[in-house]
């Protein structure tokens, strides 16, 4: 074999068209392989994720169900499906929580909202953000207890009229430098809460009355 | 030909150092030097894929043909990075958490794609491992100096978070080097990487410049000839 007719053959067009080929479907095998190995694992994480969110917002002493088990699917008031965790004590529901999302600073926030079953918010986190750091993402309850002002209002308190920032006129705190997301935070936690309200009887309905309707 | 494998550390972490000198991956770099633990991860995680991809492609350099070569690059890089991402979410969850936004970005780092053109499919298997290693080390030591510049200016402390990445034994780097500090935005902003990095290119210039001029003290005649080189 001559290294000249070799090269010749690798010149050819079947030759880079086979090579490309093989390599595409190489990959191909690989990715299909490295995501069935840690489908379930990822799945698994998530999970955790979650169920360690919801723990912040709602208390472990007024469910005994997992979370996660006894999850919905309704519509908010644009018609979006939105997941809502039921917190079950027995056959009642307790708590639910459910997330709510604000157009920030520098994109959507979102966040987890829990309410009890008197409509009181239990707590409330932000689980994903882009907000200016060192300003913005004083939502965090890891940087700053500013969060933790909407626990135990309600949609009568402070009156619907005053929910928003001091600045605006309403009965909460703004953050120093950030004026938007503050803004956008208590928005959508109104939001959520009128959500609640007026869907409180399904909400709320038991457990058991829904499993045996549906 | 042996390789050279002190020429290639050389080029690695100094001479051909990937941001200081080619100027390369500015995008990774920016977006996450707001602190020095957040450049590590990136580093680290980037010399990962540089050291996979530099063996990969050295071992099949004798197939891939001329034409072809830069799809196949592309494609042998981007499946790296997404097994990588795979597997840190997998079984590395709390580092992910840390880490996965940059991961993505790996892809989008030429300076790989650079590395595989003009070293890994011209050497054999070990001087591109080294290579990609030296890479890396360099890639890595840049990102933490612009992260530790940035964090230390940005919130006045180092290394935070440090333990939530490398685990708890690495908690005594987390130091609070001004305390109350309030802290300039700017710093902790893109603009402030800009700003970082170009007081950090012109040190490294005037370094240069300087080690150039005592080399040419001490033996103006060998100096003379190695510039000519």
């Amino acid at each position: 074999m001559s290294s000249v007719a070799e090269s010749g053959c690798r010149k050819s067009v079947g030759y880079q068209a086979g090579l490309l080929g093989a390599f595409t479907m190489l990959a191909a095998v690989f990715l299909v392989m490295g995501n069935i190995a840690t489908r379930d694992a990822i799945a698994r994480r998530r999970a955790e994720d979650l169920s360690a969110s919801l723990g912040q917002v709602i208390p472990s002493d007024i469910h005994d169900n997992d979370l996660l088990d006894n999850a919905l699917t309704v519509k908010d008031q644009a018609g979006a499906p939105v997941t809502l965790y039921r917190a079950l004590h027995g056959l009642n529901v307790t708590a639910v929580a459910f997330q709510v999302t604000g157009q920030g600073y520098g994109g959507p926030i979102q966040l987890i909202l829990g309410i009890g079953a008197d409509g009181k918010i239990l707590g409330t986190r932000a689980l994903s953000h882009t907000e200016t750091p060192g300003l913005g993402d004083k939502i965090e309850a890891t940087r700053d207890d500013w969060i933790f002002q909407f626990n135990g209002r309600s949609l009568g308190d402070p009156p619907p009229e005053r929910w928003a920032v001091k600045k605006d006129g309403g009965g909460f705190d703004q953050l120093t430098g950030a004026t938007i997301t503050p803004r956008a935070v208590v928005k959508a936690i109104k939001r959520g809460l009128e959500l609640f309200e007026s869907n409180r009887d399904a909400f709320l309905a038991s457990a058991v009355v829904r499993q045996a309707q549906e | 030909m042996s390789p050279d494998y002190i020429r290639i550390a050389r080029d690695g972490i100094w001479d051909n150092n990937i941001i200081l000198v080619q100027s390369l991956a500015l995008c990774p770099l920016l977006a996450v030097t707001g602190t020095a633990t957040n450049g590590l991860g990136l580093g680290l995680a980037t010399t990962v894929v540089l050291v996979a991809s530099g063996v990969l492609i050295a071992s099949l350099r004798g197939i891939i043909t001329p034409e072809v070569r830069i799809p196949i690059f592309v494609l042998v890089i981007a499946t790296l990075v997404t097994l990588v991402d795979l597997t840190m979410n997998a079984w590395m969850h709390d580092l992910h958490k840390v880490l996965g936004l940059f991961i993505p970005l790996i892809v989008t780092n030429c300076a790989i794609l650079g590395r595989a053109e003009s070293f890994a499919s011209r050497n054999g298997v070990v001087p591109a491992l080294f290579d990609g290693l030296m890479m890396g080390a360099g890639f890595t030591l840049s990102l933490v100096m612009l992260g530790a510049i940035r964090e230390v200016l940005g919130s006045g402390t180092l290394f935070q978070g440090a333990a939530l990445m490398l685990g708890k034994g690495f908690a005594f780097l987390q130091l609070t080097l001004i305390p109350d500090y309030r802290g300039v935005l700017l710093a902790i902003l893109p603009p402030g990487g800009f700003i970082a990095l170009g007081f950090i290119l012109s040190g490294r210039r005037l370094l240069e410049r300087i080690l150039a001029r005592r080399k040419h003290k001490r033996d103006p005649e060998q100096a003379a000839t190695e510039s000519v080189a």
